[in-house]
């Protein structure tokens, strides 16, 4: 059995807590991590808007991609040490989550976390980008919360019935 | 109606000549074809204008002499902010926010609002891009949140918070220099237009990426205690001190970062802990010489007919559309070529209409970069450094933020100046 966990900054504890219960002993356990390039997209831009400053060397999009990627290793290195099983560290970078649908291929389950308005339970506890991986995951999917669900309370009352038809 | 000195070419060819020299000026600035300086095309380009008649010398004289103290001002704030860095100011900051705001990345949101409004008003907009992004970017890292908030607020707060002091952006300095105002009437004109542009920047930001921000932060909390670097606090704390006097005595607020910025490098020189080589590196030579080639070459641009297109277009007065129209006007430029040469060639046409349509060009240059890279020149420099780097940008995100933001910045930030002209007289 091939598990994929999305490991993702500010929830990933809930998906290794996940693999740990759900994850049968003897299952490949893959830990991914994706690195966009939009954060040091952004600083090369903002860099490539002073005109005429020059020096290459001094833009900061290329610090933010090397202390990206040391980020994500030791991100990676943390969850491992959550997970207490032999598992394998696996970083890309790209699209986010075009990387994880693409990285979810042939995988027996991917677990991921929600992590949009959890407050309510509901479509808006989905950000953009799990929605689509939820929505294109080309596996079984096991969606966790990062901590308690929120009660049935939060569900809006049904709507009202249609008027009957004569 | 602007003297011309063309001695060889008449006023069209002058005109054909310049604006091709500044098209190559421009160009090489982007694809910098030998990987040298922007200064190796824009210095050459200088002299043919002025060699050509294309300027007169003494307008070319003006010029320089205009630009002369701007740009020792620019160099004396480039080298005090990179000497602030190397004192620790800017890993104090990451070490207090990461103190401060562990497992809350709305409160980090907060801070790094208040650091980069701070940093890039008084260090200007290059010490927040250079410096204290990446120290936001590792802070954020530190903290297991997601980056992405904090750095785009940084971006974004680079250009929007560069509206306070006279030294806070390039554009500033020039447009300080043309509007005649002192330094302290500057700020208090705007401090109003400064506030309102970054409280709309945050009001967006919170819900922009809500997700991000509600997403939390994992890693334990920080043990390390903040460093202060007091002296550097001091120098700094003392060099805004001198920028108020100085303007009160009359003398040109340049010798008060020159002077914080000699007392820093003298100590750190003592300590062994720079070098002149360091310093005059953090001074930017070749920039500078660009900034004074690009401005002749611009002036000559300005002089021999762009003066009477754009003066139709420029309106008159300091009523509220007036300004909203000038600011707008600024802030297309500043997207379509960019905000330096935008403000270069706005500053002669507003300078005669008095202080407030200048500030109103420059709410406009510094805001409007924010709102797309779409189609502008940096986007083009912008894209192939993405490409030299094997990545690929999705610029949606980023322009759906700068439609969010910039608009409402601007409008707010236009109607806060002419409340302030009103208030203060303009």
């Amino acid at each position: 059995m091939t598990v994929i966990a999305w490991i993702v900054e500010g929830t990933w504890p809930a998906c290794v807590d996940a693999a740990r219960e759900h994850v049968p002993e003897g299952a490949d356990i893959t830990l991914l991590h994706v690195t966009g390039h939009d954060v040091p997209g952004a600083a090369h831009g903002a860099y490539a808007g002073l005109l005429g400053r020059g020096h290459r060397d001094r833009d900061p999009g290329t610090r933010l991609e090397h202390l990206g990627a040391a980020s994500a290793r030791q991100l990676l290195r943390a969850a491992a040490e959550h997970l207490g099983r032999p598992c394998t560290q696996s970083e890309r970078s790209g699209r986010i989550e075009r990387e994880v649908v693409a990285a979810a291929e042939g995988a027996d389950l991917l677990i991921l976390a929600r992590d949009g308005d959890r407050t309510h339970l509901g479509p808006k506890s989905l950000g953009p980008g799990s929605r689509f991986v939820v929505d294109h995951a080309p596996c079984p999917v096991l969606l966790v919360w990062p901590e308690a669900a929120p009660g049935l309370a939060g569900i809006p009352p049904p709507p009202p019935d249609p008027p009957p038809h004569r | 109606m602007p003297v011309r000195g063309c001695l060889i070419l008449n006023t069209s060819l002058a005109e054909a000549l310049s604006v091709v020299l500044l098209s190559a000026v421009l160009a090489c600035a982007v694809v910098r074809p030998w990987g040298r300086s922007e200064a190796v095309v824009a210095l050459p380009a200088a002299a043919v204008v002025i060699g050509t008649g294309a300027i007169s010398l003494e307008h070319a004289r003006a010029e320089a002499e205009r630009l002369g103290p701007v740009i020792g001002f620019l160099a004396a704030v480039l080298v005090l902010a990179q000497l602030c860095d190397d004192e620790g100011l800017f890993r104090a900051c990451g070490v207090w926010m990461a103190r401060t705001a562990t497992g809350r990345p709305r409160r980090l949101l907060v801070q790094v609002f208040a650091v980069a409004s701070a940093i890039t008003a008084v260090l200007s907009l290059d010490a927040t891009v250079v410096l204290l992004t990446p120290v936001v970017f590792a802070t954020a890292a530190r903290l297991g949140t997601r980056p992405k908030p904090h750095v785009y607020a940084c971006t974004h707060l680079s250009n929007t918070a560069s509206l306070l002091l006279p030294v806070s952006n390039l554009t500033n300095l020039l447009a300080f220099a043309a509007s005649g105002l002192g330094f302290t009437r500057f700020v208090a004109l705007m401090t109003l237009p400064w506030l309102v542009a970054i409280t709309v920047e945050y009001m967006v930001f919170r819900r922009f990426f809500a997700t991000d921000l509600d997403a939390g932060a994992q890693a334990p909390p920080a043990a390390e205690a903040p460093e202060l670097p007091a002296f550097v606090l001091v120098v700094v704390a003392c060099t805004l001190a001198g920028f108020v006097l100085t303007s009160a005595l009359g003398m040109n607020p340049a010798w008060a970062a020159l002077a914080g910025a000699a007392v820093l490098a003298g100590r750190a020189l003592a300590q062994g802990r720079t070098t002149p080589t360091a310093i005059v590196r953090a001074a930017s030579v070749p920039f500078l010489a660009f900034v004074l080639a690009l401005g002749i070459v611009v002036r000559a641009v300005v002089d021999n007919g762009l003066a009477d297109v754009l003066g139709h277009l420029v309106p008159a007065g300091t009523a509220l559309p007036a300004l909203l129209a000038v600011a707008a006007l600024a802030a297309v430029l500043a997207n379509v070529i960019n905000n330096l040469p935008a403000v270069l060639v706005l500053l002669p046409l507003t300078a005669p209409a008095g202080p407030g349509a200048v500030l109103a060009v420059l709410l406009g240059v510094n805001i409007g970069p924010n709102l797309t890279y779409a189609g502008s020149l940096a986007t083009l420099l912008w894209r192939r450094i993405v490409r030299e780097h094997d990545t690929d940008v999705d610029i949606k995100e980023f322009t759906r933020l700068g439609l969010l933001t910039v608009p409402a910045a601007l409008v707010g930030a236009v109607t806060a100046l002419w409340v302030s002209l009103l208030a203060l007289g303009g």
